[in-house]
């Protein structure tokens, strides 16, 4: 199994729901000073010292994750301003013609693709090799998929969306080989489009098939996905060529909890149990009660602890308490499971077997 | 002789500069969005965004200008959500795009209040002639709002039409009102239909003459040519017969993306004697060049029975806040000079 390699060797409870976050975290205040300040022409500060911010915001929110107690950690996205916009910076036959609406006063820089796609520069092996030096803990990748990179962007070159989105799945499947390379061991797959558009889950399969094709068996893969309706992709996403799935059901209250109870749940699942929009901090009780709905899906060894989706938006200490109340609940339920309290539900009696 | 009057679906994106002032001074989370109180300052800045989004049209050469509705920030959603009325309450997804709006909540009764007109009568003293109004359908603000008060949805869609047509009836004068109807294509009226009920409560109580009729009550209050323009795909057929039915000058016909079934519509059904043709893309910055909707005209008057149109109005496939502000304005410019090579050819 992809998840052994991930628990840490003092781990003390002999059950292990490994907890993680999506991704994305809230930037330090300073970051956007210092961006502001790198983009202001008349500013002396330059690209050495605007590189030298992100790489102490970088180390700064890893150890935070570890200071949470995370068993797998990211470094909060400190380089990256937006999902879609900073792969685009780095592939060729993308050009940027200035923001457009996504509501009220907020706006992105969707890219237009223009000429035929190609690999340019690397798009996050740095990345990862700086958080991997600076961390304690195992690290995970998070990266935009290819069909949520194809549906956000302006087709100009391409016959269909769903051509440009395999294109695009080619270099993902070139960046995760440099990933894998330089000794990435977990990955993240974004494809929030795919809620959108559920009825395109075929397409979002067959661009994974291109992307994992050559991924080595002890590669931890996820697809996260959020904000839809899970009834209209499962089971037909348990098709699909990866280890985990992380799902956002928190911030619904767990409606869709039934969903993924027939059929039975064959991969790993990674389960939202705190809410990303919302600014209070859950109790750790109130965690372990939404974990012991997880514990509904699957048995302990399938189950994943993470936020619903990346946490950028919350004030940065909001953040920090449900990461580190995540882990708390986390922590709470594996020796409850250990001593036998936690009554099983139908998946817990199959993984008592 | 069929003329081409080149014009634009208005819903224009705020330009960049603006979009950075506005956020500053408005705030960019959804409590500081448009209401019914903005302040003076902001107020002006709308004003000045109106009047250079007027002067860019006049500069691409468009034969009809519209206001723009740079204020519009819940899109088509706009004339509720700034309605005393009517509560704001989360942010929902805008039909099948990756935007959002403020889902807007009827609480009490709809009067007309003047919001849309005011923009309106800004805009009448700066342009001489070819004035264009911009409204939701009735049936599409409808279906993008939510009931609490009327508690029959067909009440709700013949009270969203009234207030609209309170609304359209204080309007300085203009020459055209063109009502932007999505739903029609998205949502259907369903009832008495027997496919696809159970989608939707709103669609699966309305019924193709409850559209009929809450088009009438709009087209009944303004001394204008009606243009009523559904998009994202063709009307099923019923659907079309019954806006077919109602006063309206020219029905719509997005050519962009589903031209066939448009045209289907058309050969089998027959239409007005002007028509609305969606002919470049509101969605993708790939600029069409003016030939190339000259030839999307031709092909639809070519494959369709009527000898020759009165009227094409020739806009963008769907509304223009999704373009950044330089392919809007490059969009502009095809759509005039394709009106252009009708003239000289």
């Amino acid at each position: 199994m992809t998840r052994d390699q991930f628990r840490p060797p003092e781990h003390d409870n002999e059950h292990f729901l490994l907890t993680t976050v999506v991704g994305s975290y809230p930037k330090p205040k300073w970051l956007h000073r210092a961006r502001d300040m790198w983009n202001d022409d008349e500013n002396s500060f330059d690209d050495d010292d605007f590189e030298e911010a992100k790489n102490d915001a970088s180390r700064l929110i890893t150890k935070e994750h570890e200071r949470a107690g995370l068993d797998v950690v990211v470094d909060g996205e400190m380089r990256r301003n937006e999902m879609v916009e900073y792969f685009a910076h780095r592939i060729d036959g993308c050009e940027f013609n200035g923001p457009v609406k996504v509501w009220g006063h907020n706006y992105f820089d969707k890219p237009s693709v223009v000429d035929e796609v190609e690999y340019d520069e690397e798009w996050l092996i740095s990345e990862y090799e700086f958080t991997a030096a600076v961390a304690d803990r195992p690290v995970k990748v998070p990266i935009t998929g290819p069909y949520t990179l194809a549906n956000w962007s302006f087709n100009e070159a391409y016959e269909t969306d769903e051509e440009l989105a395999y294109e695009l799945a080619e270099l993902v499947n070139e960046e995760i080989e440099g990933l894998v390379e330089a000794g990435a061991r977990y990955i993240q797959i974004d494809e929030p489009a795919l809620a959108t558009t559920p009825d395109d889950h075929a397409i979002v399969g067959e661009c994974l098939e291109r992307i994992t094709a050559d991924v080595p068996a002890d590669v931890r893969l996820c697809l996260h996905v959020c904000y839809g309706d899970y009834s209209r992709i499962y089971p037909e996403i348990l098709e699909f060529p990866v280890d985990e799935f992380d799902i956002e059901l928190c911030n619904k209250d767990y409606e869709q909890l039934d969903v993924f109870k027939d059929p039975e749940f064959t991969k790993d699942l990674a389960f939202g149990v705190v809410d990303a929009h919302v600014g209070e901090v859950e109790s750790v009780e109130e965690i372990e009660a939404n974990i012991r709905k997880a514990l509904e899906v699957v048995p302990p060894e399938q189950l994943t602890i993470s936020p619903d989706c990346g946490l950028k938006l919350l004030p940065r200490e909001v953040g920090y308490g449900k990461m580190e109340n995540l882990v708390q609940a986390a922590r709470n339920v594996e020796a409850d499971l250990d001593a036998g309290e936690i009554s099983a539900g139908q998946s817990q009696a199959v993984a008592d077997d | 002789m069929t003329r081409i009057v080149s014009t634009t679906t208005g819903l224009y994106p705020l330009p960049d500069t603006a979009k950075e002032e506005l956020s500053d001074l408005k705030g960019n989370q959804k409590e500081d969005l448009i209401g019914p109180d903005l302040d003076d300052e902001t107020e002006a800045v709308y004003d000045r965004v109106r009047a250079e989004l007027i002067e860019t049209q006049a500069d691409a050469g468009l034969n009809q200008v519209v206001e723009g509705q740079a204020r519009w920030d819940d899109m088509l959603a706009h004339p509720l959500a700034v309605h005393e009325a009517v509560e704001t309450r989360g942010i929902v997804r805008y039909y099948d795009n990756n935007n959002f709006y403020r889902e807007p909540v009827v609480t009490d009764e709809l009067t007309a209040d003047g919001d849309v007109a005011a923009e309106l009568d800004d805009a009448a003293s700066q342009v001489d002639d070819g004035l264009q109004a911009v409204l939701p359908g009735p049936y599409s603000l409808a279906d993008l709002g939510t009931d609490e008060y009327y508690g029959d949805p067909a009440e709700y869609l013949a009270a969203v039409a009234e207030f609209l047509a309170g609304e359209a009836g204080a309007f300085p004068d203009v020459e055209t009102l063109l009502l932007l109807d999505p739903s029609l294509v998205e949502n259907p009226p369903r009832a008495g239909y027997d496919e696809g009920e159970g989608e939707d409560a709103f669609s699966d109580a309305i019924e193709g003459e409850a559209v009929t009729d809450a088009i009438d009550t709009l087209a009944g209050a303004v001394d204008a040519e009606v243009v009523v323009y559904p998009y994202w795909g063709a009307l099923d057929e019923k659907t079309h017969a019954h806006v077919l039915d109602a006063d309206v000058d020219a029905l719509g016909y997005d050519l962009v993306s589903e031209p066939d079934d448009n045209v289907y519509n058309v050969q089998e059904y027959g239409t007005t004697d002007d028509v609305a043709l969606g002919l470049v893309d509101g969605q993708n910055t790939l600029v069409e060049s003016p030939e190339t909707v000259r030839e999307r005209v031709d092909w639809f008057t070519g494959s369709t029975p009527s000898e020759e149109y009165g009227t094409v109005y020739a806009v963008p496939n769907t509304e223009l806040f999704y373009l950044p502000e330089n392919k809007v304005e490059a969009k502009l410019e095809t759509l005039a000079n394709a009106a252009h090579l009708e003239v000289t050819a």
